[in-house]
């Protein structure tokens, strides 16, 4: 592999991130699926690097899981859009953070729309006085949050407590990276480094002392898209894709996967159980699975935050073979413990996957 | 193992590393104008059974360099032996040869 | 006095018409912006469909041109019209007053990492037909390592509008059964895989060539676009294609990947074009006067067209081109600058 083509790759598709005074908008899923996530982001930006970030609590979902599964017709959604924008410009902002890669790629969908639609965008702006009687607004910047990461990714090294390295060998840890196919591949200028060789992670790996794995089956979905699982019968097939970047990445023997999108590290994570259990077959060292973490979670352990504050306990595969790697320190009693160290019990442990 | 009602798709995908050179090479030997063939399609649209069974000659051939032989069989089956393929192939194939040819061969493993 | 011609690119086309013009009785000017003649043909190694060496060609054109003028390292630095002449000024310095500009500055690869997804430059195995004709002429190339599965992308940058270039680049799909027959001479053993996505043998043995292929050296012709190249963890390359024939997506592990770059318009020639105020169609290439009866004519006076630089040629179309546009411009001389007639009735007589 020749990194230079690579780089030149990278330098066509630059993005400009705006430097401060966002307006930050949750996603729907992310927070039941990892819980700390978001308040990780939120206290990185504000508290350690001393940003100003904003959000409302009357902003809502996007749409997005809605509008893919064809229960609401584009109106909809983009009127939704319409009144998240408005609650933005009215709070004073003009910098829009999203925080889920489904909604990044409609809000740019919607952006484009407008732009190559203007008679859609009086209709919307029209629709939206009549039902909530906002002002019409556009963000002058529309970026997702692992951009803000990746801008930052530098500062965040210069503090942070832990590298990507296997502290007993001293060797960069193998990271595999996965960007949701939203990101860059609907339009590839939105994304940072394109759609080929998305750069948006691959920064944040290299920033921090990791080593990125390039295997064949990088740009494949991993299977989430909504329709495909919402019925138990279609589920194989979202289970056969991520299986296939599975067989496709074992040969490099990756210590870790990062994503930035909320389904893929949500069945990346659990389909590694389904595989397990259904056919024995397991990923990473001793069967005991590669952990999936989202750059969130990556950027909290970098920067020195307690793991099960990060909510890694939650994981279907364990991440103590990772934070051993790293040589970040971990109470195991304290994994299972409620609030105020309360006994809760603890998950029962599957049969193939250790 | 766990039954969770759904599982791992089988892939479709033809995968040319499983290609049999060997046994390829066997017809080869004893057909080599196999090679010479430019998939027109010419014989599956004047085989007499073809109007009413799936048979291909044409098919079969990219069968069996798909690494799919029994397939390649399955499609030959039906073939009465007439000789009308033999007639029109740009490419002077003996087709009839081919075809008992790769009956011949690829029965026998 | 006789007539000043002033030929611009001195590859195949250049070097033609330059030794056509001056056997007519012209005063011959030929400037090539790099340090030798030859253009492209000097960097292959054996031409299609009979496997002539290139270098043979290249001299025995060469060897034709004594008389002419000619220099290398030189561009135009600046040229307009006067009266029925072309005032040219060269970047040596010289200056020249042109009664015929003929252009052949010829045609550009087309970029080949431009293509992200067949990683050119990116993956270890990787290269162009260019970059094969070199090895060929050359011997070595670190990116050939005894390959055991290589194979061959017809269409790269050309019939692709993501790519910019809607038309077929004309001579790539004989290069590349040429060079599969070649790298199966070269490597036995080898399995060789050709993509396309309509295979183009129009030419004279073009046919033969194809049936050469596929009988004596068992090239495998696969008719689907290669759409997806990645490395895996050995280096090898995981090449995604569809099989359209039998309607299913394939997959194959090769160790070598030609892609059949296309042909662009020259950035030299259009750098020139510009300073005359030439048009070009929507192709790139320059526009002429007729494309049925007056091809090697450019719709401004005085200035002829030859070769690639009006659109993808072989190399026998190139050298009848450029004999037309010698044709043309003698036939334009001799109505424009009667006088001058005299003189090269003389010469001609000395034949």
């Amino acid at each position: 592999m020749i990194y230079e083509g690579k780089q030149k790759v990278w330098s066509d598709y630059q993005k400009d991130i705006p430097d401060d005074h966002y307006f930050y908008v949750r996603s729907c899923i992310r927070q039941s699926f990892f819980p700390a996530s978001e308040v990780t982001f939120l206290d990185i930006t504000r508290n350690r690097l001393g940003k100003d970030i904003f959000e409302t609590e009357h902003h809502t979902t996007c749409g997005g899981i809605a509008y893919h599964s064809d229960t609401i017709p584009q109106e909809t959604v983009m009127t939704i859009i319409a009144r998240q924008f408005a609650l933005m410009a009215k709070n004073g902002y003009e910098n829009y953070v999203c925080s889920c890669i489904t909604s990044f790629g409609l809000y740019c969908e919607t952006m484009e729309t407008w732009r190559e639609f203007p008679e859609e965008e009086a209709r919307i702006k029209d629709i939206l006085w009549k039902t909530c009687k906002l002002d019409f607004a556009k963000p002058k910047y529309l970026i997702h949050a692992s951009d803000l990461v990746y801008k930052y990714r530098n500062l965040i090294a210069a503090q942070a407590k832990h590298k990507l390295i296997n502290v007993k060998t001293g060797k960069p840890l193998k990271v595999v990276e996965h960007i949701g196919c939203h990101y860059s591949k609907m339009f590839p200028s939105k994304g940072v480094g394109g759609a080929e060789y998305p750069y948006v992670l691959v920064g944040m790996i290299e920033a921090w002392g990791g080593e990125i794995v390039d295997y064949p089956e990088r740009r494949h979905c991993c299977g989430f898209g909504f329709r495909q699982y919402f019925i138990k019968g279609n589920r194989g097939y979202s289970l056969s894709n991520t299986y296939k970047k599975f067989e496709s990445m074992e040969p490099f023997h990756p210590d870790l996967i990062i994503t930035n999108c909320p389904g893929c590290p949500y069945f990346m994570d659990r389909w590694q159980y389904v595989i397990a259990e259904s056919t024995g077959r397991t990923y990473g060292e001793e069967g005991h699975g590669i952990p999936v973490l989202t750059y969130e979670e990556v950027a909290g352990l970098v920067m020195g935050y307690d793991p099960w504050d990060l909510g890694l306990q939650t994981h279907q595969i364990d991440s103590e073979p990772l934070l051993d790697k790293m040589g970040i320190e971990y109470d195991p009693a304290q994994k299972y413990a409620g609030k105020n160290g309360k006994d809760i019990g603890s998950p029962i442990c599957p049969t193939c996957l250790k | 193992m766990v039954d969770f009602g759904y599982g791992i798709s089988p892939s479709s995908r033809l995968d040319l590393d499983k290609f049999d050179r060997k046994t390829f090479d066997l017809l080869v030997a004893e057909e080599p104008d196999v090679k010479k063939c430019i998939a027109c399609g010419s014989c599956t649209a004047v085989c007499a059974a073809g109007k009413f069974v799936p048979t291909s000659l044409r098919s079969a051939i990219l069968a069996i360099q798909n690494g799919l032989p029994d397939k390649a069989l399955e499609l030959l089956k039906p073939c009465q032996l007439c000789g009308k393929c033999t007639l029109v192939c740009p490419r002077e194939i003996n087709t009839r040869h081919l075809i008992l040819s790769i009956i011949k061969i690829y029965s026998a493993k | 006095m006789k007539n000043n011609v002033l030929i611009i690119g001195g590859g195949p086309a250049g070097i033609e018409a330059s030794a056509q013009l001056q056997r007519l009785g012209y005063n011959v000017i030929l400037i090539e912006k790099g340090s030798s003649l030859g253009g492209h043909l000097s960097k292959w190694d054996r031409l299609f469909p009979d496997g002539v060496h290139a270098d043979g060609v290249l001299s025995s054109m060469l060897k034709n041109m004594s008389g002419v003028k000619s220099f290398t390292d030189t561009q135009v630095k600046s040229i307009n019209r006067l009266d029925k002449s072309y005032n040219v000024i060269l970047s040596n310095g010289i200056s020249v007053l042109a009664d015929a500009v003929l252009l052949a500055s010829g045609f550009t690869l087309f970029r080949a990492e431009k293509k992200e997804e067949y990683g050119y430059g990116i993956y270890d195995h990787v290269i162009t037909n260019a970059d094969l004709e070199a090895y060929f002429s050359i011997g070595s190339d670190s990116r050939i390592d005894k390959p055991k599965k290589i194979g061959f992308v017809h269409c790269v940058g050309s019939r692709d509008e993501k790519a910019g270039c809607r038309a077929c680049s004309k001579v790539c799909c004989a290069t590349a059964v040429k060079q599969a027959c070649e790298m199966k001479e070269e490597f036995p053993d080898a399995e060789v895989y050709c993509f396309y996505m309509d295979l183009r043998m129009f030419g004279r043995h073009y046919e033969d060539l194809y049936l050469k292929a596929q009988k004596e050296y068992g090239v495998r012709f696969i008719r689907g676009r290669v759409a997806e190249v990645s490395e895996n963890a050995d280096g090898s390359l995981q090449v995604k294609a569809e099989d359209t024939f039998s309607s299913k997506p394939l997959k194959v592990t090769l160790d070598l990947l030609v892609l059949m770059a296309g042909m662009r318009p020259s950035d030299a020639g259009r750098r020139v074009g510009d300073l005359l105020g030439m048009s070009v169609e929507e192709d790139g290439f320059f526009a002429v006067r007729d494309s049925v009866t007056s091809n090697q004519r450019s719709p401004l006076p005085g200035v002829f067209l030859a070769g690639t630089a009006t659109g993808p040629k072989t190399l026998p179309e190139t050298i009848a081109d450029a004999r037309g546009a010698s044709m043309e411009i003698d036939r334009y001389l001799t109505d424009v600058f009667p006088q001058a007639s005299d003189y090269k009735k003389l010469i001609r007589e000395k034949w």
